[in-house]
């Protein structure tokens, strides 16, 4: 184990920068199982999805990776309303939400990455755009551009989404269904209708989310899986629906992950975020901020 | 003792396969169904847990990994006869469930369910880095011509074992069915509050079904070592055990042993048809459709359609009225 001042630096900063790309494949389970209490772990399967619309658009058509998922982010938001009508018909509704509606995201997660894998192979694939490659220099820190971007991209997206939450009636219609779905029909809004558009715009992350996993690193079907316990790990200590803890949380993820990384080399890095999520459930469920 | 009866029959049956699988006089009988056996094991263990009191372990993988690298450890450390080994796989894994469940089954389901995922994916970086069982590039097992004690051929001896299991694990999950456990079991699939309410002591029979149900799957995995005889970390902790093991009970039915064991012995047998004549890959996504297709239509299983799940649907009322 080799330490240096230099090399702490540089892997707390590529941490933070790494929490806020977490931040922005998490923030969809923030809202599916934070606030709609869905438990969507097919979600990573949907980001490796929008990763390889981005490669598609990317290598075929030459458009930019975070371009393209905004511009396919509203094909996302359809196939999450679709699932969630599914959902809310065949668990939801019969009360049955527990074991069957797990299999069924259990399901979705599997068929989606298989495929995936019948489609464009088991092969590595990733994208071109002008911000691979260079860095920002800051004195003795160094800002990789595929990290700033992604990172930027995330926490733009997380703020657009908690102004629309705050600042719009549909947006509070959406924090009030996470409270109380009853008391929301008393003032004449339709619970399920709410949660349909919550949930599309919960999978509509997932393109820009996997847009920017596509740069970051290369990726194959499987990554997923990966990014389950990540995921998780970072919705349950932001404290489940707290848009705020979810980026706090991610970045403190992503300091732990880089800080392993660069000390104990990279095989380690998973183990942390699971550790991590195993470490949470089993001393404080309630998150970081507890809600 | 109560049960043995069934008990005997279940070995005859067992026999019967055994003699109808010699007298086929083909090597690949034996090597497809030892596959389709281990997934009545893996089926019938983790409805224990996940149908009995209803919280979905998906970290399959890890507990049936965790099995057969026992296998290779202790391959490497002293070596044992194999039903031993197995019994040690089983305790491994049985602990580890022990210990997952104490971490998490105090929480709502949905985190038990997620945590078990987490699980397999630590317990995997934990083998990638572990070289004394071969790390990121696998392990050779030298699996002998025949056994050690019944000088057949190797295959069927896995064969043999893996049959041997089936009939404890389906005896054990009638038992479990039929007694006050079962009872208790069903009480926290119907509803935790009320059960722990009515004096169920929930977290000490979660941690139980969690414990036992592990441990079946940890012997399922103990003799894949030999069966493979080349373990690495990707095979032996692939998401496709987790999915056909929660695939082949909610499709076969959840409520009582048969279920698990109609969809193992139907979709094991589908796959190994599948892999043969189409490809792996797509006898993967087959399942998946299957298992969505089942849980939106179909929510009791195939044992649902013929009413055999009756008697475990009427617990409450024989709840309510005792001991029948």
């Amino acid at each position: 184990m080799y330490f240096s001042f230099s090399l702490l630096g540089d892997a707390i900063v590529s941490g933070l920068l790494l929490g806020g790309f977490y931040a922005g494949v998490t923030i969809g389970v923030s809202i599916s199982f934070g606030m709609l209490d869905i438990v969507n772990i097919a979600h990573p399967a949907f980001i490796i999805l929008g990763s390889y619309c981005a490669y598609v658009a990317n290598s075929v058509f030459g458009v930019d990776p975070i371009v393209a998922s905004l511009m396919l982010s509203p094909l996302f938001y359809l196939l999450g309303a679709g699932i969630y009508q599914v959902y809310h018909v065949s668990f939801e509704r019969r009360g049955d939400g527990g074991l069957r509606g797990l299999a069924f995201f259990f399901g979705l997660l599997f068929i989606t990455e298989v495929l995936l894998v019948l489609v464009f192979g088991v092969d590595y694939r990733l994208v071109r755009a002008v911000y691979i490659g260079p860095s920002l220099h800051f004195g003795a820190i160094e800002l990789p551009l595929r990290l700033l971007v992604p990172c930027l991209a995330s926490l733009a997206m997380i703020g657009g989404l908690q102004l629309f939450l705050s600042r719009t009636f549909l947006g509070r219609a959406i924090l009030a269904v996470a409270q109380d779905a009853g008391a929301l029909r008393l003032m004449a809004a339709d619970p399920v209708r709410i949660k349909r558009i919550a949930f599309a715009l919960s999978i509509a992350t997932a393109s820009v989310g996997g847009a920017i996993l596509i740069v970051i690193q290369p990726v194959e079907p499987s990554l997923g899986r990966e990014y389950i316990g990540r995921v998780f790990a970072i919705a349950v200590l932001g404290g489940l629906g707290s848009f705020g803890g979810t980026v706090v949380a991610a970045m403190v993820l992503g300091i732990m992950e880089s800080l392993t990384a660069t000390f104990y080399g990279p095989s380690w890095s998973p183990a942390v975020a699971f550790g991590f999520l195993l470490l949470a459930l089993a001393v404080k469920p309630a998150g970081m901020f507890g809600r | 003792m109560r049960g043995f009866p069934f008990f005997l029959v279940c070995l005859a049956v067992a026999a019967a396969v055994f003699l109808a699988a010699r007298l086929t006089n083909n090597g690949y009988v034996f090597f497809a169904g030892y596959v389709v056996l281990q997934y009545v094991v893996m089926a019938v263990g983790w409805n224990i847990l996940g149908g009995y009191t209803g919280y979905v372990n998906f970290g399959t993988a890890g507990f049936f990994a965790l099995g057969a690298y026992c296998t290779v450890a202790l391959e490497k450390l002293v070596p044992l006869p194999l039903p031993v080994v197995m019994l040690a796989g089983g305790v491994v894994s049985g602990a580890l469930g022990l210990g997952m469940g104490y971490l998490t089954l105090r929480l709502r389901g949905a985190f038990f369910s997620i945590a078990t995922l987490a699980m397999a994916v630590v317990a995997q970086t934990f083998m990638v880095n572990w070289p004394f069982v071969g790390g990121s590039a696998g392990a050779f097992v030298i699996r002998p011509e025949t056994a050690e004690y019944f000088g057949i051929d190797y295959i069927r001896y896995l064969f043999l074992l893996m049959l041997g299991l089936c009939v404890i694990v389906i005896a054990v999950a009638r038992l479990i069915e039929r007694s006050r456990l079962g009872d208790g079991f069903a009480a926290i699939r119907d509803d935790e509050l009320a059960a722990e309410a009515s004096g169920v002591p929930t977290l000490r029979l979660k941690l139980f079904a969690t414990a036992l149900s592990g441990m079946f799957l940890g012997m399922a995995g103990a003799p894949l070592p030999f069966y493979v005889t080349y373990l690495d970390p990707p095979s032996a902790f692939s998401l496709a055990y987790a999915v056909n093991t929660i695939a082949m009970p909610l499709i076969g039915g959840t409520a009582s042993w048969p279920g698990p064991l109609i969809g193992a012995v139907l979709i094991a047998t589908l796959q190994q048809v599948a892999t043969v004549t189409i490809s792996s890959a797509v006898n993967l996504l087959i399942v998946g459709l299957v298992l969505v297709g089942f849980v939106i239509a179909a929510p009791r299983g195939i044992i649902g359609w013929f009413g055999l799940d009756r008697r475990a649907r009427a617990h409450p009322r024989r709840l309510a009225v005792g001991r029948t």
